[in-house]
């Protein structure tokens, strides 16, 4: 029995059910989210060390044994996700002591924080195509919740786009288990590969596997199903943006991942062609619309949307080098993205706006912020010796490889204009006077403010793991490289999942 | 029957994808009940119909009698519906407190956050 699968996910449903049951006691609801988070990170540690032993941690539930029942598995890129998930818990925990407003606490914000948690840690973990579309909707109605507290017109109209893309994306996702389970009578990941390895390859397993890029495509805003995310991301309290930006794409990264290299694997000519093509687009719209943004969070969302096609090419590449790119450029964007988010709450705290044309004068007052917003905004950008410039370097050098030299050109010019665009900030926020007529009092007042400390440790410790990752990439480079490994050969998971029961 | 399902899930697919590109704010949760309603009856076609073999062991036996209906699809179908049933709520809601807040159910006069 590997118990410590399943603590990723009790302990976040844990502690968000007991914020609930003290709805009132918003004191208590802090101490409980911090300590949560910290035993999240804590667990997740000790899955990636039981991983790293083993391989694949298996677990049962019930003890029904696969393909019957519903299976928790981790290899190691679900392990690497869940100790992310940890991290950005703790940070985001920190940062919501002092950002979360006594409105959004009084309605349930921190039991819809853990409960989303659960959701995400639960969609790296189960084995099960069906159980990962349940903890898919668990994330989807936590976050739909969340982005709307505060009620104010934006976030209406930002969460009606979200909502409906994202039940579309579900419905899609639905119909494509439908049919998958009409061909192969189970739904154990694990189980589905072998049946489908066995079956001859139909147009139909095609159609399924486009059905799924489709969904997984508009829940990690991929192109050309992107438009949901810049339109609501900049809209919620900015501590869930953070969380959003930095985990919530990344779950549909995931599932891409796991769905074509585990299940749709057998005609690599046409799925992970067309991923290719979906890389490239979702890598140019994303930065060309960040190119026009002049507000602080949406620029930051058109990155997000950029970044993910660096992703995906290195799954579309599906060389072992490129699948390494792709899950050092996962583990990266994940600290820088949701720092960057984390700093834009901090200057709004300062001074009271997102819009670039009436920030300014930041790096006067604040020098170390702003080198604190230097150190993600390149590592984002690319610029070694920061996490980002592997990341890239290694998709590249993938590319070039391949000889796959137009996309390789897209990569390279979308990192220019990643560096284009956060000069952009760093000119109109940091270096740049401030405008005429804006009010600057309270970048005066809050100078020894106690409440601004708090804010300002979490972005430490992920600018601490942008250099550590930069200045020794190396361990990082070997955990990526082992995921890589585990992922171009299925048959480890499948041993490892259906055991004794493999045909 | 199956024909007959397939024509019934299309037919669902086209009237909610119709309901989700109108304007009207309250149109498109209705597109995305049908939506939620399509899936759910494509899962309970494709994965067989199979008519009056309920899946019953008879008493003091181990396996039923003959082929038996899947049990499987109907048990996903319950829990997709319960999941759908949640979020509709939420989504019901939602454009409620948007149509407040916004004072209008055209989704063309809600671009403030797209620019």
């Amino acid at each position: 029995m590997s118990f410590e699968v399943a603590l990723p996910v009790i302990i976040p449903l844990l502690t968000g059910t007991l914020c609930v049951m003290l709805w009132r006691y918003n004191m208590v609801q802090r101490v409980l989210s911090i300590l949560g988070s910290v035993a999240l990170l804590a667990s997740s540690i000790w899955l990636l060390v039981s991983v790293l032993r083993e391989g694949h941690v298996v677990m049962y539930m019930g003890n029904w044994v696969a393909p019957y029942g519903i299976t928790l598995v981790a290899d190691m890129l679900s392990a690497i996700m869940v100790v992310l998930t940890g991290m950005m818990a703790v940070a985001i925990a920190i940062f919501s002591l002092s950002s979360a407003s006594p409105s959004h606490e009084r309605f349930g914000y921190y039991p819809l924080m853990h409960l989303l948690l659960a959701g995400v840690a639960g969609s790296f973990l189960t084995g099960d195509i069906f159980n990962l579309y349940v903890w898919f909707e668990v994330m989807l109605i936590a976050s739909f919740a969340l982005l709307i507290l505060g009620g104010e017109r934006a976030q209406m109209e930002g969460a009606v786009k979200y909502v409906t893309l994202n039940l579309l994306s579900s419905a899609i996702f639905l119909s494509a288990i439908g049919l998958l389970y009409g061909i192969t009578g189970t739904l154990n990941m694990a189980d589905i590969a072998v049946k489908l390895g066995e079956a001859e390859h139909t147009g139909m397993v095609d159609v399924i596997a486009v059905m799924f890029l489709i969904a997984f495509g508009i829940k990690a805003a991929a192109f050309p199903l992107f438009f949901w995310l810049p339109a609501s991301y900049h809209t919620g309290p900015v501590a869930v943006s953070a969380l959003f930006a930095g985990l919530l794409t990344k779950v549909g990264v995931y599932a891409l991942f796991r769905v074509f290299t585990l299940i749709f694997n057998q005609n690599p000519d046409f799925t992970h062609e067309l991923l290719l093509w979906v890389a490239v687009g979702t890598m140019l719209t994303g930065v060309l619309g960040a190119a026009a943004q002049f507000e602080f969070r949406r620029i930051l969302s058109f990155h997000i949307v950029s970044q993910i096609g660096y992703m995906i090419l290195g799954l579309a590449l599906f060389t072992p080098l490129a699948i390494i790119g792709g899950v050092f450029y996962i583990m990266h964007h994940i600290i820088v993205k949701t720092n960057l988010f984390l700093i834009s709450g901090i200057t709004h705290r300062l001074m009271g706006t997102y819009d670039l044309k009436r920030l300014g004068g930041m790096y006067k007052a604040r020098p170390i912020l702003s080198i604190l917003f230097l150190i993600p905004a390149l590592s984002l950008a690319g610029i070694p010796p920061l996490s980002g410039f592997f990341a890239k370097f290694i998709i590249i050098k993938a590319g070039i490889e391949l000889e796959a030299w137009f996309v390789t050109f897209i990569a390279l010019l979308v990192g220019l204009l990643t560096l284009y665009s956060m000069i952009k900030i760093w000119g109109e926020v940091f270096w740049k006077k401030l405008p005429k007529g804006v009010d600057s009092s309270a970048l005066d007042e809050g100078k020894t403010s106690g409440s601004l400390v708090v804010l300002y440790v979490p972005v430490v410790l992920l600018a601490a793991c942008t250099l550590f990752i930069g200045l020794n990439g190396q361990p990082i480079y070997e955990f990526a490289e082992f995921s890589a490994a585990q992922l171009l050969n299925p048959d480890g998971y499948i041993d490892a999942v259906l055991g004794g029961n493999r045909p | 029957m199956e024909p007959i399902m397939a024509i019934v899930v299309g037919l669902l697919y086209a009237a909610a994808i119709y309901m989700m590109l109108r304007r009207s704010i309250v149109k498109l949760v209705i597109g995305l009940m049908l939506l939620s309603n399509a899936a759910n009856l494509l899962i309970f076609t494709s994965a067989g119909m199979t008519r009056g073999a309920p899946p019953l062991i008879p008493l003091g036996s181990v396996l039923p009698d003959g082929a038996v209906a899947d049990p499987l699809p109907q048990a996903l179908i319950l829990t997709a519906i319960v999941i759908a049933f949640g979020v509709l709520a939420f989504a019901v809601v939602l454009i409620h407190r948007a149509y407040n807040i916004i004072r209008t159910d055209n989704l063309d006069q809600m671009k403030d956050t797209d620019t």
